[in-house]
């Protein structure tokens, strides 16, 4: 009970907001955070429920975000139609990359990623029909409503809340079903998960193609809401390391950890860049660093995972068994 | 033109010894700890920007910024070690690769504030100038840093099987428990792993500062070569580096020169998938 009227207080703040905060600047801030929410939260299906972090989530946010501003800039159609192309490409992409990707695990894994989607971005980058180092350009002026292509964040915003909505219910609905149980379990120990039966490596990469869907849906409203895509914004790595970390930051594997992440994180960059200028821009990942580092060595479970498990013994949140992040290969130097 | 293949193949092994040293470092505590140093490429950019501010405020050169670089990494790896390291190997896998790679965020950017992302580089003739045997054109700096740098990765190799702190290290690496009643401090050795993996990254940064590009995101790029050449050369292998490294620097050399440079790096990222996902073990390892 006392969960419900929590959500519903958080829900109608949500709703609330820009009316509450009516300046351009807040309103931008507010869509903000729920696009990298929706993101994070869409990273939290694979990196959180499943245990397998992916850095190169990017590669997925950058099919949606091409394929929108494809869409128009390559046939003249609305943005929104780039959506579906989005999904299909990544869902595509993830089932070809996730099919060996997903064998490693652990540090492999995560290394495998970064090399899929920095080699997408240099890709992209040679590729003239992409736009190379430019990138691709959505409508300047809007021609009718199905552009989306407003002056003002508000609609954005309420875009954004509908899909973070809908993401976080397909998130809550998969913890829930059958496959929630079996990420849960394979998270635990894989190798237990799988000796009792649990298809390893079918649940994960479902997991891994829903996450890539999201993730190519957020790319898609990223781009329709600043107009534009190119290899950095749309492909840079930087892009993964900060949907991961805001999905960390607020708890991995946890529903509201990546809003909570966001909701932090977002304004805390916007607000740097804006008081220190064009020096902002390298000294608020330093912040980010330190922030990681320091989640990393004292909080591993998040901040969430402070309110939630706090009584419980440090040592046992989401261990993983080491014994399988071994591909095989030699210890010793 | 085959004579210009040679000078290629020249240039990608001198390059490629440089790649094998920092890449020993990596191998080293991965192997040793089974922990992946996410910022190690950004520990090879720090070497760089050492040898260049020793340039740029001392005016000294390779044999002053070297050894300097190799002390102030080896310090850093030290510190990075009892900080952060000790603590996160402990903990859960998301930990580790937020840690390290939080590391690398912290180095990259607070050298960027403070450097700004231009392109910095040292003067062309600061070893001395350009060698020329039988027809080929080697510059004294490669030449210098492809020498020094197979040196020490094979004084590593020795220093890792011949010594008796090889030896510690090697037990430690095995079982720490047993190590232990040996009468062996598993903290002590690791330390000494880091300092020594992160001194050898930084020689070979600041070897290669002398005619390589000098950016903060310079590491992004270097921290994959390692990556690379570990995986290739199996995890833990500091002669398997060795060959790998070569390897590595000779079909960057090769793919740029035929190819073209721009898909030089797509070559490696695609051989590094490759060997992930067809042969986890290396070039080398066993089945």
């Amino acid at each position: 009970m006392r969960r419900w009227i929590w959500l519903s207080v958080v829900a109608a703040f949500a709703i609330a907001y820009p009316l509450l905060l009516s300046s351009p600047f807040q309103q931008r801030l507010g869509a903000l955070v729920l696009l990298y929410a929706i993101a994070a939260s869409a990273w939290n299906i694979v990196g959180g429920y499943a245990g397998q972090v992916s850095v190169g989530h990017v590669v997925f946010f950058g099919c949606g975000a091409y394929a929108a501003m494809g869409a128009y800039a390559k046939f003249g159609l609305s943005p929104l139609f780039g959506i579906p192309g989005g999904i299909v490409l990544a869902v595509g992409l993830a089932a070809i990359v996730g099919v060996p990707t997903l064998r490693l695990s652990g540090h492999y894994f995560s290394m495998a990623t970064i090399a899929v989607a920095e080699t997408m971005r240099l890709i992209v980058t040679n590729t003239e029909w992409l736009g190379a180092a430019v990138g691709l350009s959505g409508p300047t002026v809007p021609r009718n409503i199905f552009d989306l292509s407003f002056l003002s964040a508000l609609p954005y915003y309420y875009l954004f809340l509908a899909i973070l909505a809908i993401t976080l219910a397909i998130t809550w609905w998969m913890t829930n079903s059958r496959m929630g149980f079996y990420l849960r379990a394979i998270k635990d120990s894989e190798r237990a998960a799988r000796s009792l039966g649990a298809p390893a490596s079918r649940t994960k990469l479902y997991a891994y193609m829903l996450s890539a869907a999201l993730t190519s849906v957020a790319g898609a409203l990223y781009a329709m809401m600043f107009g534009f895509v190119d290899p950095e914004s749309g492909l840079g790595i930087l892009i993964s390391v900060k949907i991961l970390i805001m999905a960390a930051l607020g708890g991995a594997g946890l529903l509201f950890g990546p809003l909570v992440g966001a909701a932090i994180l977002v304004p805390l960059e916007e607000i740097s860049n804006s008081w220190l200028g064009g020096k902002g821009a390298g000294l608020t990942f330093v912040v980010y660093g330190a922030i990681i580092v320091l989640i990393a060595r004292f909080q591993p479970g998040g901040l969430l995972g402070l309110l939630t498990r706090r009584g419980k013994p440090k040592t046992d949140m989401s261990k993983t068994d080491t014994s399988k992040t071994d591909t095989g290969a030699g210890h010793a130097p | 033109m085959s004579f210009v293949l040679v000078q290629v193949i020249i240039g990608g092994l001198l390059l490629g010894a440089v790649y094998a040293l920092f890449s020993s470092g990596l191998t080293l505590v991965w192997g040793m700890m089974n922990i992946v140093n996410f910022a190690h490429g950004d520990f090879v950019m720090l070497g760089m920007y050492v040898a260049y501010v020793v340039y740029t405020l001392m005016g000294g050169g390779p044999l002053l910024g070297a050894p300097l670089a190799t002390l102030v990494l080896a310090t850093l790896g030290i510190v990075v070690y009892f900080g952060l390291i000790r603590d996160i190997m402990k903990g859960p896998m998301l930990a580790q690769i937020l840690g390290t790679f939080g590391l690398a965020l912290l180095l990259r950017y607070s050298v960027f504030w403070w450097f700004g992302a231009n392109f910095l580089s040292m003067p062309p003739n600061i070893v001395g100038g350009t060698y020329a045997f039988a027809g080929l054109r080697i510059e004294a700096s490669r030449l210098l840093a492809g020498v020094v740098a197979l040196l020490v990765t094979l004084g590593l190799h020795l220093l890792l099987t011949r010594t008796s702190l090889g030896s510690k290290m090697l037990a430690v690496a095995e079982d720490q428990t047993a190590a232990q009643l040996m009468g062996i401090r598993p903290d002590t050795m690791q330390a000494i792993a880091w300092a020594i993996a992160a001194g050898a990254t930084g020689l070979a940064g600041a070897l290669i500062a002398n005619f390589f590009y000098i950016v903060p995101t310079v590491g992004e790029t270097l921290g994959i070569v390692a990556f690379v050449t570990v995986s290739l050369g199996g995890f833990g292998s500091v002669p398997g580096a060795l060959v790998a490294g070569l390897l590595i620097g000779v079909i960057e050399s090769l793919s740029g020169y035929l190819i073209g440079a721009i898909y030089k790096d797509i070559v490696v990222y695609v051989l590094f998938l490759f060997f992930l996902w067809f042969r986890p073990q290396g070039l080398m390892g066993k089945t």
